[in-house]
């Protein structure tokens, strides 16, 4: 709702000053422009210009001719990305990822957030908050690196599943493991952090409406499901939205650092095969052209899944 | 039953379902804090463990055959004090630069009187729904020959959309207009103003910042991993890769070792033994400054 806010008056931004009026007050505020200066060279150098070179996806980019000099070729590159064997495996597992992702991690902040806020004791709540939150902090590096030393063949989970009486599994050599692994990395990691958004939303909720339902003979589910739940609809919507406009900008850094020679066919997604075939093979073109692919589809996702939760609810993005 | 329950009671004076309620919800935050908990701690169980006892199952709770040797070859290691030294100095210098680049422009476009802050605030908003991707980000620090120098890690991350509006959103709602009104009276500039008045009424957004920023470089590795190929700038991430993932504990730290089985036990030692390195300095400052980035998170999504 309030990002809706934020955002609207620049859409709605017909100021009409007059001439004089306005350089005069453009000049009174040459510092803040000044302050500006840095952000907007910033914003330019390393976000408009790149947006102007991810022209070379539609041209054969050669470096010693720059982006103008390089020759058109049209939707070259896009069709040799479709016409590719590796074309609906990256769009499977980078969907088939992200999707999952969504489905499972989304929820999950939810409840946490009420279970915390239906704790007794406000000492342990903030214990639990502290412990929760840490694996935030923990670089993505040294996840992974947790993840291969207790995944590896005689790692911590290979001796519980032995001391079950199971049978060891080889976690980081199976494609079929690749996503699980993802997908609960990513859930311990971030479930508590995401948790605080709600829990905020949470303290907002006056509580005369929980004692007016205690008054009324409410137990605490009935308090969850009547007051909690909908005090964080809104909320839950916003970031709704904003994770499934971002479907296809999966991470790529921990998806690169899981990957395997063995788990290679389910562990490709779009965003480490851009940076393979650009960087680590150098074709420029045919990257950013899959790259640009990517943001598009994710660019219209957002779009779409704004109107539709508009229409539904009238929360939005803008 | 303790006075605390009894005066509970007395308050709330809980119906039977709610105590079964409680229950429960209480069971399920603690198994929720011993899966959270437990990694790490065995992490620090094993760094301290022979190796073997954990290849056999008999590291569980408590460090078995205690030894120091995954910790010794780490702190002899030039790499590793190489890539901390790094990692210091960019987060620092980094975080130097994107403090100051936010705050300045979330205070520039936080004054309503800005002309054109609305077209300003918009080119920066979009950015984060549409990028340019990879390959062209890569080319321009490329062409403005930042490869391989600390700049490639700093200027392409200077500033983070969202923190200019969570920084702006503060700005907006903690600075009085009267305040700004005031020492324009007494003839005070908007660069002084800023500079003594805003910034030293904002010391918690100014903390939330460094915080965030500072934590975004010291944990990142991608940027290292695509703009530098010189080993001796590696920040630590990168070089912690190498040893976890890639599996090259270096050559100097298990050069001495002669059977292949003792390298390799040595060598899981190792990987325990560095992400504890690697962690404590963030794990041990957290508790401390927990509410500042709750904060951060709370201004940016609730009035963001």
């Amino acid at each position: 709702m309030e990002i809706a806010r934020k955002v609207d008056p620049v859409i709605n931004s017909t100021t009409t000053v007059k001439k004089g009026l306005k350089l005069k007050k453009i000049l009174t505020n040459y510092q803040l422009y000044l302050f500006l200066l840095p952000a907007l060279i910033y914003f330019i150098v390393f976000h408009y210009v790149p947006m102007y070179g991810v022209l070379i996806a539609f041209k054969d980019f050669v470096a010693t001719k720059g982006i103008m000099g390089s020759p058109w070729v049209g939707f070259k590159h896009f069709e040799r990305f479709f016409d590719s064997y590796q074309f609906w495996s990256l769009i499977k597992n980078t969907l088939g990822l992200s999707v999952t992702q969504l489905v499972v991690g989304f929820p999950l902040p939810i409840f946490l957030a009420l279970m915390l806020n239906q704790m007794r004791s406000e000492k342990s709540k903030r214990f639990v908050q502290t412990v929760v939150y840490a694996p935030h902090f923990i670089s993505v590096v040294v996840l992974a690196g947790m993840i291969y030393v207790f995944f590896s063949n005689n790692g911590l989970i290979n001796n519980m599943i032995l001391m079950f009486g199971g049978d060891p599994i080889s976690f980081m050599a199976k494609p079929e493991w690749f996503k699980p692994l993802y997908i609960a990395s990513g859930v311990w990691q971030e479930t508590g952090w995401a948790a605080i958004i709600y829990l905020a939303a949470l303290a907002g909720v006056s509580p005369e409406l929980h004692e007016a339902a205690v008054m009324d003979g409410a137990n605490k589910w009935q308090r969850i499901f009547h007051v909690d739940i909908p005090a964080i609809m809104p909320t839950a919507v916003i970031l709704l939205i904003l994770s499934v406009g971002s479907i296809m900008n999966i991470g790529f850094e921990k998806a690169y650092l899981l990957q395997t020679p063995m788990n290679q066919p389910s562990a490709e997604i779009i965003p480490t095969y851009v940076y393979k075939m650009g960087l680590q093979q150098a074709q420029y073109s045919f990257a950013a052209a899959v790259g640009l692919f990517n943001a598009v589809i994710n660019l219209i996702l957002l779009v779409a899944v704004n109107k539709f939760a508009k229409r539904l609810s009238g929360t939005g993005l803008w | 039953m303790s006075l605390l329950t009894l005066k509970n009671k007395k308050i709330t004076r809980r119906s039977k379902e709610d105590r079964v309620f409680d229950a429960i919800n209480v069971f399920l935050v603690a198994l929720i804090v011993i899966l959270v908990i437990y990694p790490l701690y065995f992490i620090v169980i094993a760094s301290f463990s022979d190796p073997n006892m954990i290849y056999e199952g008999k590291v569980w709770l408590l460090p078995k055959k205690i030894t120091f040797e995954g910790y010794e070859r780490i702190f002899r290691d030039s790499k590793i004090w190489l890539g901390y030294k790094n990692s210091l100095i960019y987060t620092v210098v980094g975080t130097i630069v994107n403090v100051s680049f936010t705050l300045m422009a979330a205070y520039a476009l936080s004054r309503k009187d800005l002309y054109g802050r609305n077209v300003i605030m918009f080119l920066f908003l979009m950015t984060m729904f549409f990028s340019g991707g990879l390959i062209p980000t890569y080319l321009v620090v490329k062409n403005l020959g930042l490869l391989n120098t600390m700049w490639a890690l700093i200027l392409p991350k200077a500033i983070a959309v969202w923190n200019v509006i969570v920084a702006k959103t503060y700005f907006e709602s903690s600075i009085p207009n009267e305040l700004l009104e005031a020492a324009k009276m007494d003839g005070c500039s908007d660069a002084k103003f800023f500079w003594k008045i805003v910034l030293p009424l904002s010391k918690p957004i100014v903390a939330v910042m460094v915080l965030f920023y500072a934590v975004g470089h010291w944990n990142s590795y991608f940027d290292a991993l695509i703009y530098l190929n010189n080993e001796n700038l590696y920040p630590l991430q990168l070089i912690l890769r190498n040893i976890l993932i890639q599996n090259e504990a270096s050559t100097m730290m298990i050069s001495d070792l002669e059977s292949l089985a003792a390298k390799q036990r040595v060598s899981e030692l190792i990987k325990y033994g560095v992400i504890i390195v690697a962690s404590v300095p963030l794990l041990i400052v957290y508790p401390f400054v927990q509410k500042y980035f709750v904060k951060g998170v709370m201004i940016g999504g609730i009035k963001g």
